[in-house]
């Protein structure tokens, strides 16, 4: 962990309730896909916990939804806001366990973190399959990111607009050697039921970010966990439904 | 040179700073962050004799300037503390610390007690009589003559001074800390969270699982600065002062009200390195207001 002046180098809507904000950071922090960072906002006590959506050295971004009245706020913030963020934190993605042919499985915001570690794999010349959710195709987002790291995803709208009618479930019937997700809650429960192992990512109201105040806890096979230090990344046989 | 030394109960710590129960964990993990020796000493996390998982989750709510909270004493019990923790905070740690113990019942607060006694790292033992967020966690704190019985039987079975954490959910928390008082204790840290609650207006149900939580941050501190007054003005044993303290000044404010030292909670959870800028913020603090020595200022308000 380590605590950052950043600016806001862009932020804008990019779908339906769907922002991306990028920020600078002076060295690499992330050093696996999944990690997250805590930003303070100014006016608001507790710090807001994002995930990755992509990085480099000098900068990263993130995808966010205009939910509360922190998100809101933070919609409105200018290019060359300067805030104060907690980088480095969680414990990433284990990118060794996934054999030849992995799915990566994202819905809502957690889009954003698949495609963090889509990219991770690109760069280890491994192609993942990967399936997308949203409600409907107001909200569809990152297509084209992931089309230029030379996948084509799947995309699945529970209204039928856009891609495949349906939820990013049904692309467990694609040969897979390993699972990974991030998303609402329902479809990770959802995701649970592939018969294969795999890692998801949880997301939680957490107080600190970095292991102190026990906010984010849950229960696991192997007792509790937090989500901001032993997680957000769980294997998923450890998770309990 | 300003003095920050402060002496409790005969033992001296080098400042009056002491990070809150349930802000720094059993503290080895924040040492990652700064050398934590530099504190005048930090509360462990709330330990029970028992593991507990604590509460279900949505566990934090934002309020202006804090939080709630409802973590429901989630620690791995007093025999993994002393196993596996407490070896891995002697590592980095040369002080001492308070040892928080809790229970559901006066026998059991007793009990985890006695096994902090026996714990070299331990120089304190801080009785939470007052956590809001467990079955019967309040009622230790609301009845004079059951802080009295806490008191006594905790007392019975440790060697070490004891400190009882006071809730400021009471109608007179002065008559509580003058039960404890009787009852031999050696001093009282105050206050614990204030109950507060928050509704999400989408779901129209409270934001927190189990509904309420402790409200702790900024926004509490004048309560708790009038608390300590209060209490400090009525014991003859050391006063923690407890509650929202963010600003070396805070410090100054909450000594000045009677209190012999402070602990530092919320603001933990919001920036980590809280503590450490407390500690080298209050030298210049002390010399703007004039104090060469912290002790002096205590209870002159």
């Amino acid at each position: 962990m380590k605590e950052e002046t950043c600016t806001v180098l862009e932020n804008k809507k990019i779908a339906k309730n769907t922002h991306l904000m990028k920020l600078s950071q002076n060295e690499e922090n992330f050093p696996r896909p999944g990690m997250f960072f805590d930003i303070a906002l100014p006016g608001h006590f507790l710090r807001r916990p994002f995930s990755l959506a992509d990085h480099d050295a000098s900068s990263f971004s993130f995808v966010y939804k205009a939910i509360g009245h922190g998100t809101e706020e933070m919609t409105k913030l200018e290019e060359g806001t300067k805030l104060d963020i907690l980088l480095g934190l969680g414990n990433g993605f284990d990118l060794t366990k996934s054999g030849d042919t992995p799915l990566l499985v994202g819905g809502g915001s957690g889009i954003g973190v698949m495609h963090c570690l889509a990219k991770a794999f690109i760069k280890e010349k491994k192609h993942p399959l990967v399936a997308l959710g949203f409600n409907t195709k107001e909200e569809v987002f990152f297509e084209k990111e992931f089309e230029e790291l030379g996948i084509k995803p799947l995309i699945y709208t529970v209204d039928g607009s856009y891609g495949e009618k349906g939820f990013p479930t049904q692309s467990l019937k694609e040969p897979h050697s390993y699972l990974y997700s991030c998303g609402p809650e329902p479809l990770l429960k959802a995701l649970a039921e592939d018969q294969g192992k795999g890692e998801f990512s949880l997301e939680r109201r957490m107080g600190c970010g970095y292991g102190c105040c026990m906010g984010c806890t849950i229960v696991t096979k192997n007792g509790p966990r937090r989500v901001c230090k032993e997680g957000p990344v769980f294997e998923k046989e450890d998770l309990v439904w | 040179m300003v003095k920050t030394e402060v002496t409790l109960c005969g033992e001296k710590l080098d400042n009056p700073i002491i990070a809150s129960s349930g802000t720094f964990n059993y503290g080895y993990e924040m040492n990652d962050l700064y050398d934590i020796n530099i504190l005048g000493s930090f509360s462990c996390k709330g330990t029970t004799l028992e593991p507990r998982n604590g509460n279900p989750t949505p566990r934090i709510a934002e309020v202006k300037d804090g939080l709630i909270n409802s973590i429901g004493l989630q620690n791995p019990g007093i025999k993994a503390v002393i196993e596996e923790e407490f070896p891995k905070l002697r590592k980095i740690y040369h002080k001492k610390i308070f040892a928080n113990c809790c229970g559901n019942t006066p026998e059991e607060f007793a009990e985890v007690a006695s096994y902090m006694d026996k714990e070299d790292v331990v120089g304190f033992l801080e009785i939470n009589i007052s956590c809001p967020n467990v079955n019967g966690g309040t009622s230790c704190s609301s009845d004079p003559s059951l802080a009295y019985e806490v008191t006594k039987l905790v007392k019975a079975r440790t060697h070490k001074p004891v400190f009882i954490k006071l809730s400021p959910n009471v109608t007179d928390i002065v008559s509580i800390a003058l039960a404890c008082e009787r009852a031999g204790a050696d001093g009282v840290s105050l206050i614990n969270c204030v109950q507060g609650m928050r509704i999400d207006l989408k779901t129209r149900k409270p934001i927190i699982a189990r509904k309420k939580g402790g409200m702790s941050g900024p926004a509490i501190f004048p309560i708790a600065l009038r608390m300590v007054y209060d209490v400090a003005h009525a014991v003859h044993i050391p006063v923690i002062g407890i509650g929202g303290i963010s600003t070396p000044e805070d410090v100054l404010e909450m000594m000045m009200a009677g209190a012999s030292a402070v602990e530092v909670g919320a603001m933990n959870l919001v920036d980590p390195y809280i503590c450490k800028k407390l500690v080298e913020g209050l030298p210049a603090a002390m010399e703007k207001y004039g104090i060469e020595d912290i002790n002096s200022i205590v209870g002159v308000a």
